[in-house]
């Protein structure tokens, strides 16, 4: 149970208001730099490796170049008409009260470049539309700020012209990538990914030893022999999940749900140690060239096992990269069956099995917590899931249902489209963004703080690997304990009894009668 | 950015991660865990000699729980548990560990 002491001495507590206004500080967070990435991160991405001499140049022409490319962004750049609507939707500002980052804020820093170089007034009357030119010191700030977006886009959500902010900080970040100023933490993952097949660096040896492990696990547990299958020639369903998976706590609990419910089902099923990863950084970057290439495994791992169809266990943007793009990206998939979706996601396979009572269910087996759910941003507001509208909130809500008995949503404007980033999404959750990251949770905690204030909840169940990790770092800041962040598939992992599974109770009246 | 050990340098990265894997001593990790305010004890030890063994023949580091298991084999389920790792290791066992042990940090979303 938490210990909720933070605001001890018994008598009401007061929770805050998860959508409360900070005081403006001016400055707050400039100096708020993520690690610069080396020569080595950057350039088997295919960058320069420094910042290049005729940097401003290319930086321009990028801009230009994407402007021209991709319609949305240009049009990004020219519609905004500052109305407002957006200032303090952003988790970043609402957390630290610096005016750039609220989002229309955040876009004016490459706006105001774009307007310079690209637009009639701004060449000839930069100050009159707040045009400026492209300096180091805006460069650099672009770096600061443009790491202190997480590209969740509840931005979007709220402008009136939907503008995404998420697409221009990918573009931004492609420019800088561009002129040789990458960030250490995506770029030295991404280049890994290129050369093990996923962002940890766990080699076949690795994994197949780990699984082995985690199979031993099983079996200890349930007195039954679940596998977790690598490659497997000729299984019917290929599981590409984030790589975390394999490593950390609670997300290994979920893939121990996966294996119970591939187990129950019944189906064939193997992980690939080629695309032994559902993440794509490649987004986060703006890259669209090695987000090509992250998904190519994936279609490269499904032909080489023949598989006949692909599930993605609980990522967030990994489930925006497959739902959205996998098929732009690395389609066609005509070789896989078409009876069912192409790719599908864990929790309309898990739902289903549920609805057509293939799994045998002891929901009190989880009734130690009381359970609410955290909407990943990419999943709500970049996907859909299931087959009815807003599938991607339901069909989570519908499997935590089903498999405990005591559920409360979090505030309405704080959940669903509306849902707050956990504040280490898009490439921040790194340990040298760490204060950005206790900031930028605060409103998706107190939000949690409420529910847990007025109906008890202890727990919080996640479906992405980035919210995981950052929840059980951030949480022990907010009065909770690390381990209060959990897998959804978690919670079936708990609740799910399999075939010939001799279940406590069982064993007891078992032992009573002679 | 290096450590210094006994009039020796050796070099780091940002986070305080040794650059190359082969400077590692036990006279280093003393160093390093100085530098993280852990005073090294038995089960410290422990931890950080599984690591490497387990780094040895996998080129990675282990999962947390696998690391647990381990640890709890031999140590016993006081020690081997998740609870008393953060309390050896207050910024986790796998990544403040790896440090002390001379391995590269676990990279992703982790
Ligand atoms: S996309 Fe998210 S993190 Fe970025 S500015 Fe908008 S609200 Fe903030
Ligand atoms: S809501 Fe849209 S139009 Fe209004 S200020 Fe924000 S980005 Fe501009
Ligand atoms: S980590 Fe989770 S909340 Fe954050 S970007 Fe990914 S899906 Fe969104």
């Amino acid at each position: 149970m938490a210990s909720l002491d933070m605001n001890a001495e018994g008598g009401p507590k007061f929770v805050g208001d998860p959508l409360k206004i900070p005081a403006i500080e001016c400055g707050a967070m400039m100096d708020t730099n993520t690690f610069a990435a080396a020569p080595e991160h950057n350039e088997p991405l295919g960058f320069p490796g420094e910042l290049l001499d005729n940097w401003q140049e290319v930086a321009i022409a990028k801009m230009g170049e994407l402007a021209a490319n991709n319609r949305a962004f240009k049009v990004y750049l020219d519609t905004c008409v500052k109305c407002g609507a957006c200032t303090d939707k952003c988790h970043y500002f609402l957390g630290t009260g610096d005016p750039k980052n609220m989002p229309v804020a955040r876009q004016d820093l490459l706006r105001s470049v774009y307007r310079r170089y690209y637009t009639f007034a701004g060449k000839y009357f930069p100050w009159l539309v707040g045009a400026r030119d492209l300096t180091k010191d805006v460069l650099d700030e672009w770096y600061t700020y443009y790491h202190q977006c997480s590209q969740c886009r509840r931005c979007a959500v709220a402008c009136p012209y939907g503008i995404d902010t998420a697409e221009i900080s990918m573009a931004a970040r492609e420019i800088l990538d561009s002129v040789g100023v990458g960030q250490k933490y995506c770029n030295e993952i991404i280049a890994k990914l290129k050369k093990t097949g996923n962002n940890l660096g766990l080699n076949p040896k690795a994994l197949a030893a780990t699984l082995e492990d985690l199979e031993e696990d099983l079996e200890d547990e349930t007195g039954i022999a679940v596998k977790i299958p690598l490659d497997v020639k000729g299984a019917d369903i290929l599981l590409i999940t984030p790589s975390a998976d394999f490593f950390a706590e609670p997300h290994i609990d979920g893939l121990l749900g996966y294996a119970k419910v591939f187990h129950s089902a019944g189906v064939s099923w193997t992980i690939s140690s080629y695309a032994s990863e559902a993440a794509n950084f490649g987004m986060f970057i703006g890259s669209y060239e090695n987000m090509r290439e992250v998904s190519w495994r994936i279609r490269q791992a499904a032909k080489d096992l023949g598989v006949k169809r692909i599930v993605f266990g609980e990522c967030g943007h990994a489930w925006r990269v497959a739902y959205s793009f996998l098929n732009t990206l690395a389609g066609p998939f005509d070789f896989l069956d078409q009876n069912y979706p192409i790719p599908q996601h864990i929790l309309e396979f898990t739902l289903d099995e549920i609805e057509s009572g293939n799994l045998k269910i002891d929901k009190s087996r989880n009734d130690e917590f009381v359970m609410t759910y955290h909407d990943s941003c990419n999943v709500a507001r970049g996907s859909a899931m299931g087959r009815k509208e807003g599938g991607q909130f339901d069909v989570p809500r519908a499997v935590i249902k089903a498999v405990c008995n005591n559920f409360y949503d979090m505030e309405r404007d704080t959940i669903r489209e509306n849902t707050f980033c956990c504040g280490g999404g898009g490439g921040l959750l790194t340990d040298d963004l760490m204060d950005l990251r206790i900031k930028g949770a605060k409103p998706r905690m107190t939000a949690l703080q409420q529910v847990s204030e007025d109906h008890g909840v202890t727990h919080m169940a996640a479906i992405c690997a980035i919210c995981k990790t950052q929840f059980s770092k951030v949480m022990p800041k907010f009065g909770y304990e690390m381990d209060n962040v959990m897998s959804v598939h978690q919670l079936v992992a708990n609740a799910v009894i399999l075939d010939g599974q001799e279940t406590e109770a069982e064993t007891a009246t078992a032992e009573e009668t002679p | 950015m290096a450590y210094d050990v006994n009039g020796t340098t050796v070099e780091h990265d940002e986070e305080g991660y040794i650059t190359n894997l082969s400077d590692w001593s036990k006279e280093l990790a003393d160093v390093i865990a100085d530098a993280e305010e852990i005073e090294m004890g038995e089960e410290h030890w422990a931890v950080v000699n599984f690591l490497r063994d387990y780094y040895e023949e996998y080129q990675i580091a282990p999962a947390v729980r696998v690391l647990i298991k381990s640890i709890k084999k031999s140590m016993g389920p006081e020690v081997g548990n998740n609870k008393y790792m953060y309390e050896l290791f207050p910024y986790g066992p796998a990544k403040q560990a790896c440090k002390i042990a001379g391995l590269p940090k676990p990279t992703g979303c982790v």
